[in-house]
């Protein structure tokens, strides 16, 4: 089978981006990723749009975008995960190359999300569970779905509040240091404790920010990747299950089901042991669009025991320089979280970071060359885990 | 109060500001151009409103909002396979078989997990603060409701029953949660 390289990446700043409309977001990463591959519009064979959509005013944006970033008359479309858009934006891209379909593919990964009123954007997320049985009457939000799985493992775990400011702490610390991140301002726990409640027992410092953010990469086969760039990441694994809607439907709250059916995937394509997982990547990239979410992916990504994700934090063991670092570009908490974007954006960091390209005070230190991002759509409707690495995967 | 009265004092409000303030931006300056108050960054303000209220099959497990208007919580069950489900539905995809048998719930359970909105969805804003609560019943399935309780009563792992009621101010049938004393 054709290894599949990122021979290019870019990132716009994310933040409330009412300076740009949704086409020119997008242009900035398109514009840096052909940058840096030192590529042409007309040397990508394909491009594909992670948009959620449904924010901002175009509806068909992928075509906007291709559009104004000069990628027409090429093949595309606009692809929809959830949060998970752009890592599914990302596997259609490499399927794509692996089929022999293309040599040269472009990701974009693109939204808007301030387009849309702040009361607006609150019901739009709540109706993203299951809409008639779990909104139309129950009226559940985005934060309050992860406040059931906060709930439940405070109960089972002896999880403490103040477990999960850790992460908010953690992940504020890094974006401070990270020029794209929404916020760059650190936290401090008596701040978290202190902010207010949005579905107990989940708070705003809980919670990932309403963001703007384009993010690209350029895919290319093991064939052309060596003539664009002596400094290939390869995709070593992808892994991707789908989750129910309903989660009543659910069998317990303390794990996201669809996530770890991932990661068993993609660990079992690479070759990587699900109990020392962790031994394996030099830094991750996890889904914390609400914190919580940051503790469950330890653990279902094996970098902590069931229950014991919390312990993790507790310990600081996801700072650089401990266990394994984790989110150390901010993550969705503090660099933001543009749902079709966020996908790209987690690929674009771990690919810096094995190149030794992060950001000052956010690089890690890279000794097994591999890197892991975990993104979740919904509510663990859908789950993509990719594996990044340095080495070819087939060598 | 109906749907309609509700309508009316909660959302025309917001609706009725936004058009004054887009007729207010056109007579200003001839266009529905403003500044964000934050970033003074300038934002063309939609004049073509977009609202939608859908229209959702439910012929096919209509029995279900019968039952619920004569005071019962039912499921569906597979005549085949025994699988029960709730939310209710008409086809069990794992036999490939429809038109399952009705059963009624027994209604009771335990709490498994619940949060407290209090950051609310736009059409949710006329309610106080609620809970939202998921209980596993004794035919082990779960449901999802309102747990109409003091938050100081709430804990997880307590015994709850269904009740319907009627949600107001709408004044439509639909279940929620109690604690068992
Ligand atoms: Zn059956």
């Amino acid at each position: 089978m054709v290894d599949v390289a990122i021979v290019g990446t870019g990132h716009s700043k994310f933040g409330n981006r009412t300076d740009v409309n949704l086409q020119e977001l997008a242009w900035e990463a398109v514009k840096q990723a052909l940058e840096e591959s030192n590529l042409d519009q007309k040397d990508i064979d394909m491009f594909v749009v992670g948009n959620a959509g449904g924010w901002s005013s175009e509806s068909l944006s992928a075509i906007v975008i291709g559009e104004y970033c000069n990628l027409a008359p090429k093949g595309t479309m606009r692809v929809e995960a959830a949060c998970a858009t752009g890592s599914a934006a990302l596997r259609i891209a490499y399927q794509a190359i692996k089929a022999g379909d293309a040599k040269i593919a472009m990701v974009i990964g693109a939204e808007q999300m301030h387009q849309s009123p702040n009361l607006v954007a609150v019901e739009m997320m709540g109706r993203a569970g299951n809409y008639f049985w779990e909104f139309e009457n129950f009226g559940l939000t985005f934060p309050g779905y992860y406040a059931l799985y906060a709930t439940r493992r405070m109960a089972k775990f002896g999880m403490k509040e103040e477990d999960l400011g850790e992460i908010a702490i953690k992940n504020h610390y890094y974006g401070s240091f990270n020029p794209y991140a929404m916020f760059q301002k650190q936290i401090k726990m008596d701040e978290y404790m202190k902010s207010r409640v949005v579905a107990y027992p989940l708070k705003v410092y809980d919670a990932c920010p309403i963001t703007d953010g384009a993010a690209a990469v350029i895919l290319a086969s093991e064939e052309v990747a060596k003539k664009i760039t002596d400094s290939p990441v390869w995709v070593a694994s992808q892994g991707f299950k789908s989750g129910t809607a309903n989660l009543s439907k659910r069998d317990d709250f303390i794990s996201i089901d669809a996530a770890r059916l991932a990661t068993e995937e993609a660990y079992k394509k690479a070759k990587i042991d699900f109990e020392n997982s962790w031994r394996y990547f030099d830094v991750a990239e996890v889904h914390d669009c609400f914190t919580i979410a940051e503790i469950m992916a330890y653990e279902d990504l094996g970098f902590a025991k069931r229950g014991e994700g919390h312990l993790l934090a507790r310990e600081e063991q996801t700072y650089i320089g401990g266990k394994i670092p984790v989110n150390v570009d901010g993550g969705l908490k503090a660099k933001g979280h543009p749902i079709g974007a966020t996908g790209v954006s987690m690929a674009v960091s771990i690919a810096r970071q094995l190149l030794y390209r992060a950001h000052k005070g956010t690089q890690v230190e890279v000794k097994n060359g591999m890197g892991i991002t975990h993104n979740v759509g919904g509510t663990g409707h859908y789950a993509y885990v990719t594996i990044f690495s340095l080495k070819k995967p087939s060598a | 109060m109906g749907v309609t009265e509700i309508k009316e004092r909660q959302f025309n409000e917001i609706d009725k500001k936004a058009l004054e303030q887009i007729d207010l931006l056109i007579k200003n300056s001839g266009m529905p151009i403003m500044r964000d108050l934050k970033t003074n960054n300038l934002l063309w303000v939609d004049v073509r409103e977009l609202t939608q209220r859908f229209m959702i099959p439910i012929g096919r497990i209509y029995k279900f909002f019968d039952q619920l208007s004569k005071g019962k919580i039912i499921g569906t069950k597979c005549p085949k396979c025994g699988s029960i489900y709730f939310p209710p539905q008409d086809d069990c995809t794992k036999c490939k078989v429809s038109g399952l048998d009705v059963i009624e719930l027994s209604g009771e359970g335990e709490l498994l997990t619940y949060t407290i909105i209090t950051v609310k969805p736009v059409s949710f804003m006329h309610y106080q603060d609620y809970i939202v609560g998921i209980a596993r019943l004794k035919e082990g399935i779960n449901i999802l409701a309102w747990v109409n309780e003091k938050p100081e009563d709430v804990k997880v792992g307590m015994k709850v029953k269904v009740n319907i009621t009627k949600r107001e101010p709408e004044g439509y049938f639909t279940y929620e949660l109690r604690k068992i004393q």
